[in-house]
């Protein structure tokens, strides 16, 4: 099977569950009590029974699943492409009107999931039928696919014309209503399996999934004994009352709801909104003087203040003043070994070592003695994670001891004091004339002046740095 | 017993005199090792069951209950603000950069573009060697975008403005798996990626040597998505694969810490929640659901009964409040996580929504389609 087309071999409700979903509404659209109300319609100087209105389908839609009529119409309109409702006016376009027009349901022998794939000779024996009746004109494409079929299976060409006239002769001994009823099935069912260039194909998945020759999955004993291993750890561990957990979320959703452009706006505007990018120049990685709710952010908790540039640039001047500014120090050191290239390991815990644990080391950090006896011991065979211990007790130090006299103190103070409140965009006079859109520097530009080849490395050896934006 | 008859037919054709001891030995094992695979998995099954119920002894508390607390969203507005085109395909995946504005985004006909999508120009276009280009993503720094699909395998491009070198000169192949590769991205810095894929694992790469770092084994079938936990001292992160699991790994040890498996069909998406204690999940079964690390189960679905089509990508606006998910039936709905509710549906893409994500400092968010194009709302 090609990638794109359906897959063959396959259980349709597997691979769609999508499918299986639709069809129990259309069987609860069709229930005697509560179904959609079907009568008779009439097509030209037919009468076609059990037909409903584009109308009725909406209307059903929207009194079962209490949606909007928008809503109402695009899924009736996803139930008509995928044929399981058509139409019986203008039936080779799959789509669903909300008049007057009369629909009906497709036979479950067309359901999409039930004659799954179509078959390259079901597809002949019907062009072939289409071709006999109206004498050779067919349109564009089926033309198109009735000679590639014709080349592709035609040793067995004999056959499909006999069937196809032995179709058509049946047909004939049909009520005109129930022939107009049948073509219009299976020309349904032929929109949906072999749409018309242009149309979307609803049928269409993607690259396919569970292809288990190259898969380096093996349900074999080693993967459930793996299972049952996890299982018992995890029956072993400590869990927390759902009721403190979800209490956090509603914490979580209190602090940072202001904060959250979509859902209380951002001053001076958004800028997706007003074209106008104030917004970021406000917020950009280093500015002079933050916003209020971004100096407000860095009391949220000690991973706010640190995560934020200028934030970090604060607690650095903070920490000089406590005589800790290593600890900072010693904590991005470790970060570069943990993200940095495999490479360059052993010369960046070389260089940690002698900066911060060292004997006599310009930078030396307080780690207790435990700690700095594995951690020593550690380094004799160098790997990413080699500082974690000690990177872990510097960081809880900072955030347990630092962080909050950092926030009770005089420079965090003063950054409050003097951050600013963005006034709102002044609503434009002329609203429908747009603000002209600047681009901005790309971070991938190298920057002008200096050694760009340094300057390059400096860029990715840090890994928490932002690039840097105009002001 | 299929190896009696088999032994009986050698020894009738004269082709051994006697039974040899070995083959009646690898016989045995054989009957031996089937037993044992059945006896091992009925095992596994009742464990999962009995995990179940120590899980569910701590629930005490629905979401929702405790939501009732919370004020009720008002009317909410979000439209297209910006509609990128260029793609001549479908556009699978999309990631932004963290100046805010500039995303990646990669479609089915092996195109790459980095677009401003403020200003909407292409900024970098480069032709991958294969089709489906199912993942992308930018790097930390902004210097570079990396990218995979059917070929197997991700690799980095250097994003470069030098208009005589050829983006595709610099290339480096970073990953390689046994099949398609569904999802990539930078950890901390431009020189680790983590990938996904069709061969059923996930692994750790470093970028400069191609150096596989941690490979994560444990799904049951093709991994289709992952994401990375925003936690300070993060060091896991989430999957979620074609057997209905989403799997929580440490990415030192290569070790499974947490398992989920509530779903009912395949899981295309994960995003963790902001505070990162929790992740969601989206899946062709048409549900999104919330999982709770600390209580160690699912605390929430997000479904209705009028969507039918599965969800291919979720994300949370920044507080958390809001998960936007993107279905197969061309909408866009938006869920009130909390109240467990449905906010509001957006329409406007004209086939199925595959790739969204809110952007960094959450004044939008971006879906691709596979009609494609792709669209920042606010």
């Amino acid at each position: 099977m090609t990638i794109g087309g359906p897959r063959g071999g396959g259980q349709p409700r597997l691979q769609m569950p999508c499918l299986g979903k639709m069809e129990r509404m259309i069987v609860s659209m069709q229930d005697p009590d509560m179904g959609i109300k079907m009568r008779n319609q009439r097509l030209l100087i037919t009468v076609i029974p059990h037909a409903m209105t584009g109308n009725d389908i909406v209307e059903w839609l929207i009194q079962k699943y209490g949606i909007s009529e928008e809503e109402s119409l695009h899924l009736g309109n996803l139930i008509v492409r995928h044929g399981y409702i058509y139409p019986l006016r203008d039936p080779r376009s799959l789509v669903l009107r909300a008049d007057e027009s009369p629909y009906r349901f497709q036979t479950p022998y067309f359901w999409t999931s039930t004659k799954w794939p179509a078959t390259e000779l079901d597809y002949a024996i019907y062009l072939a039928k289409k071709n006999i009746r109206k004498q050779g004109e067919l349109i564009e494409h089926e033309k198109d696919n009735y000679n590639l079929l014709h080349k592709r299976i035609n040793h067995t060409w004999d056959f499909v014309v006999m069937q196809a006239r032995e179709q058509l002769r049946a047909a004939k001994q049909r009520r005109k209503g129930d022939r107009i009823v049948i073509d219009c099935q299976e020309q349904a069912y032929w929109l949906v399996n072999r749409p018309p260039p242009g149309a979307p194909n609803v049928l269409e998945q993607g690259p396919e999934r569970r292809n288990c020759h190259t898969t380096r999955v093996q349900l074999n004993m080693d993967y459930y004994k793996r299972e049952i291993e996890y299982c018992r750890k995890a029956m072993a561990r400590t869990r927390v009352k759902s009721s403190i957990c979800l209490e956090g979320y509603l914490k979580f959703n209190e602090q940072y709801v202001p904060h959250d452009p979509i859902m209380s706006g951002c001053l001076p505007s958004n800028p997706w909104i007003t074209d106008d990018t104030t917004y970021w120049a406000m917020n950009a990685p280093t500015v002079t003087t933050p916003t209020k709710l971004r100096v407000e952010r860095w009391g949220f908790n000690f991973s706010e203040l640190l995560m934020d540039p200028l934030g970090r640039t604060q607690l650095l001047e903070f920490l000089k003043k406590e005589f800790s500014a290593e600890n900072l120090s010693f904590w991005e050191a470790c970060e570069e070994l943990r993200y940095g290239e495999q490479s360059h390991i052993n010369e960046i815990v070389d260089s940690i070592y002698q900066q911060f644990l060292a004997p006599g080391a310009t930078r030396w950090v307080n780690i207790d003695s435990k700690t700095m006896e594995r951690t020593l011991e550690g380094i004799k065979t160098p790997h990413r994670y080699v500082m974690d211990d000690a990177q872990m007790h510097i960081y809880m130090l900072m955030k347990k001891d630092s962080y909050p006299r950092f926030l009770k103190s005089e420079l965090y103070r003063n950054l409050l004091a003097e951050a600013v409140i963005p006034p709102e965009t002044k609503k434009r006079v002329f609203p429908f004339m747009r603000k002209q859109r600047h681009s901005s520097p790309s971070p991938a530009l190298l920057l002008p002046a200096g050694d760009t080849e340094a300057k390059g490395e400096e860029k990715s050896r840090s890994p928490a740095a932002v690039p840097e934006e105009e002001s | 017993m299929p190896w009696e008859t088999e032994s009986k037919a050698l020894l009738k054709s004269r082709k051994i005199t006697s039974f040899p001891h070995s083959a009646c030995k690898m016989a045995t094992e054989g009957l031996h090792e089937n037993e044992t695979l059945a006896s091992l998995k009925n095992e596994a099954e009742s464990l999962k069951g009995k995990l179940e119920e120590e899980r569910a002894k701590l629930h005490d508390v629905e979401l929702h209950q405790v939501a009732e607390r919370v004020e009720a969203l008002g009317q909410f507005v979000m439209k297209t603000r910006r509609t990128l085109k260029g793609h001549g395909n479908k556009v699978l995946c999309m990631d932004w950069c963290k100046d805010k504005r500039r995303i990646v985004s990669s479609s089915q006909d092996g195109k790459v573009i980095v677009w401003d999508s403020f200003t909407t120009n292409k900024e970098h276009a480069v032709t991958m060697p294969c089709t489906w280009v199912m993942a992308c993503a930018y790097a930390p720094s902004g210097c570079a975008i990396a990218c995979g699909g059917l070929d197997n395998k991700c690799s980095v491009y250097p994003l470069t403005f030098d208009k005589n070198e050829n983006m595709a000169a610099k290339k480096k192949s970073v990953a390689m798996h046994t099949n398609y590769l569904s999802a990539c991205s930078f950890t901390n810095s431009d020189m680790q990626i983590l990938t996904a894929s069709g061969d059923g694992t996930c692994a750790l790469w470093d970028v400069e040597s191609g150096q596989l770092l941690q490979s994560f084994h444990g799904h049951g079938a093709d991994v289709l998505c992952l994401d990375l936990a925003p936690s300070e001292t993060g060091n896991t992160f989430v999957s979620g694969g074609c057997d209905k699991k989403a799997m929580v790994w440490d990415m030192r040890s290569g070790q499974c810490i947490q398992s989920f498996e509530t779903h009912d069909s395949d899981i295309n998406s994960v995003r963790y929640y902001p505070s990162g204690d929790a992740f969601a999940s989206g899946s062709d079964d048409a549900t999104c659901r919330l999982y709770d690390l600390r209580a160690d189960r699912e605390v929430a679905i997000y479904s209705k009964e009028s969507i039918i089509f599965g969800a291919s990508s979720v994300d949370f606006s920044l507080s958390g409040r809001l998960l936007f998910a993107g279905y197969n039936d061309y909408t866009i709905n938006v869920w009130d996580v909390l109240k467990g509710s449905r906010v509001s549906i957006l329409f406007g893409h004209e086939n199925r929504v595959s790739t969204l994500r809110v952007s960094p400092d959450g004044t939008a968010f971006c879906s691709g389609s596979w009609d494609h194009t792709l669209r920042i709302w606010a």
